[in-house]
């Protein structure tokens, strides 16, 4: 199986302090696919997301990009991040370059490219995610949901062999939410694997290939969306379910 | 005022030396304190170790001993010269002295400019593959560095101030407020008004970097 999927987490075993994290997960994601992921908070699901990039270390078990194993530091790590593209809940650019620069800067100085070239790519993505005219500003003048669409173009500058979505929208006000889902929902249609943590259930319905739904540390369900969302199989799922469906 | 003008070649020498102290030693003490910087903030647990000791061993020693020590220490002790004239040997022995010194406070000031950084950018560059290297130079120093132009402001001030140490204690550097003790020590001057024109020829030096450096701090402002 690992050969022909993308990501593949194999036994992965992580712990915080006395807090098992994750527990023996087992995961692959296939090249183009969509994979959500949702679950009550503390589940695990952000850390999840977050060691395919190995921004959190595992203590066991054996993760795979394209069929390499990941690195534990250093130059190989780096280049295998290069390929993982990552957008985070707090956008997290970076404060003291502009829109533009926050895009170019890794085809520059990752990919090494010109600059020329590096802008021209930049200003499409940038005009693809709806604020090109915002390119010569600083991330503090924009709004919150330019400000992750930003993020996005930044992600996509890279050409990532997939794209990983920790939260992106929970930390954006209500009206400014859909914005960026949009945009989610054409880069999956599109053909971009994903891996998206998140809670909008309506863009789990509508983009995910499937859905996966953990609790406690662990992989409860794996569904397509339709099922999962009409009868889950599992307990906690249908718990999970009522509680942010019933309002 | 009249035997302060008689003596103006002394005293704009001595300020001379004061200010070409101060620079080079500002220069060395801002390289050391960008690499002791890194070091400490380094993923390699020996760096981080050698760095702190260093920090909290010089920032605790008096200016006085750090001084001595490489006068008579470094020099006298150990043979360790730097040019052929005395007088440019003990500026260079002052030089390390100083710049060794004024290096911790200067790492102490960029440390804390990096925790003014949301550890979410740092994050960030990561995830695109950039190096440790690559993230200190082009994200993690130069906010750290315009978040604290202030305090690097009154480093400076404080290490302009401390050049006076240098020929008090046993260097025997020139600069200007040793000028200032050869001129009481020849007795030609009163001592009161000779005071207040070194001190004011300090005050001349030091207030303006505390502008330039409170302008530029507003200036580069990273706005978050």
């Amino acid at each position: 199986m690992a050969a022909t999927s993308l990501v593949a987490l194999e036994n992965v075993n992580k712990h915080f302090g006395d807090l098992h994290v994750l527990r023996d997960i087992n995961v692959t994601v296939d090249r183009g696919e969509v994979v959500v992921v949702i679950g009550p908070s503390g589940s695990g699901k952000s850390t999840l997301c977050r060691t395919i990039n190995r921004l959190e270390t595992i203590d066991s078990g054996v993760i795979t990009i394209d069929g390499q194993p990941l690195p534990k530091e250093g130059r190989g790590l780096a280049r295998l991040r290069s390929d993982v593209g990552m957008v985070f809940q707090s956008f997290n650019l970076f404060s003291h370059k502009t829109v533009l620069q926050n895009v170019t800067l890794g085809p520059i100085k990752v990919r090494r490219k010109s600059k020329a070239e590096a802008d021209k790519h930049a200003l499409e993505l940038l005009d693809r995610v709806g604020i090109v005219d915002q390119a010569e500003k600083y991330p503090a003048q924009l709004s919150g949901g330019q400000q992750q669409r930003v993020a996005i173009a930044r992600a996509l500058a890279m050409e990532p062999k997939v794209l990983m979505f920790d939260e992106p929208t929970s930390a954006l006000d209500p009206e400014m939410v859909q914005e960026v889902l949009d945009v989610m929902t054409s880069l999956a249609q599109e053909g971009m694997t994903m891996v998206v943590v998140t809670h909008e259930m309506g863009f789990a319905r509508r983009a995910a290939n499937r859905v996966l739904f953990m609790a406690d540390g662990e992989i409860v369900e794996e569904n397509t969306p339709d099922r999962f969302f009409t009868e889950p199989g599992s307990a906690r799922a249908k718990d999970f379910l009522s509680k942010i469906l019933s309002h | 005022m009249e035997a302060f003008l008689n003596n103006s070649g002394a005293v704009i020498d001595g300020f001379t030396w004061t200010i070409r102290l101060t620079a080079v030693s500002a220069l060395f003490a801002f390289l050391i304190g960008i690499v002791l910087t890194a070091m400490r903030v380094s993923p390699v647990p020996l760096l981080r170790g050698m760095a702190a000791v260093y920090v909290e061993t010089l920032r605790n020693t008096p200016l006085t001993l750090v001084l001595l020590f490489c006068g008579l220490g470094l020099n006298s002790a150990l043979g360790v010269s730097f040019a052929e004239t005395t007088q440019w040997n003990v500026y260079w022995l002052a030089v390390l002295g100083l710049s060794a010194y004024t290096a911790c406070f200067v790492s102490e000031a960029l440390r804390s400019g990096i925790n003014t950084i949301p550890f979410g950018q740092i994050e960030a560059a990561r995830s695109l593959g950039l190096t440790f290297m690559q993230n200190m130079r082009l994200i993690v120093l130069p906010q750290a560095l315009r978040s604290v132009i202030g305090p690097l402001g009154s480093v400076l001030i404080a290490l302009t101030k401390n050049t006076t140490v240098a020929s008090v204690a046993a260097l025997g550097v020139q600069e200007a407020s040793r000028e200032m003790k050869l001129m009481f020590d020849q007795g030609v001057v009163p001592v009161i008004p000779t005071f207040i024109g070194f001190a004011l020829g300090f005050l001349a030096l030091c207030l303006p970097m505390g502008y330039v450096f409170g302008w530029l701090s507003k200036r580069l402002a990273v706005v978050r």
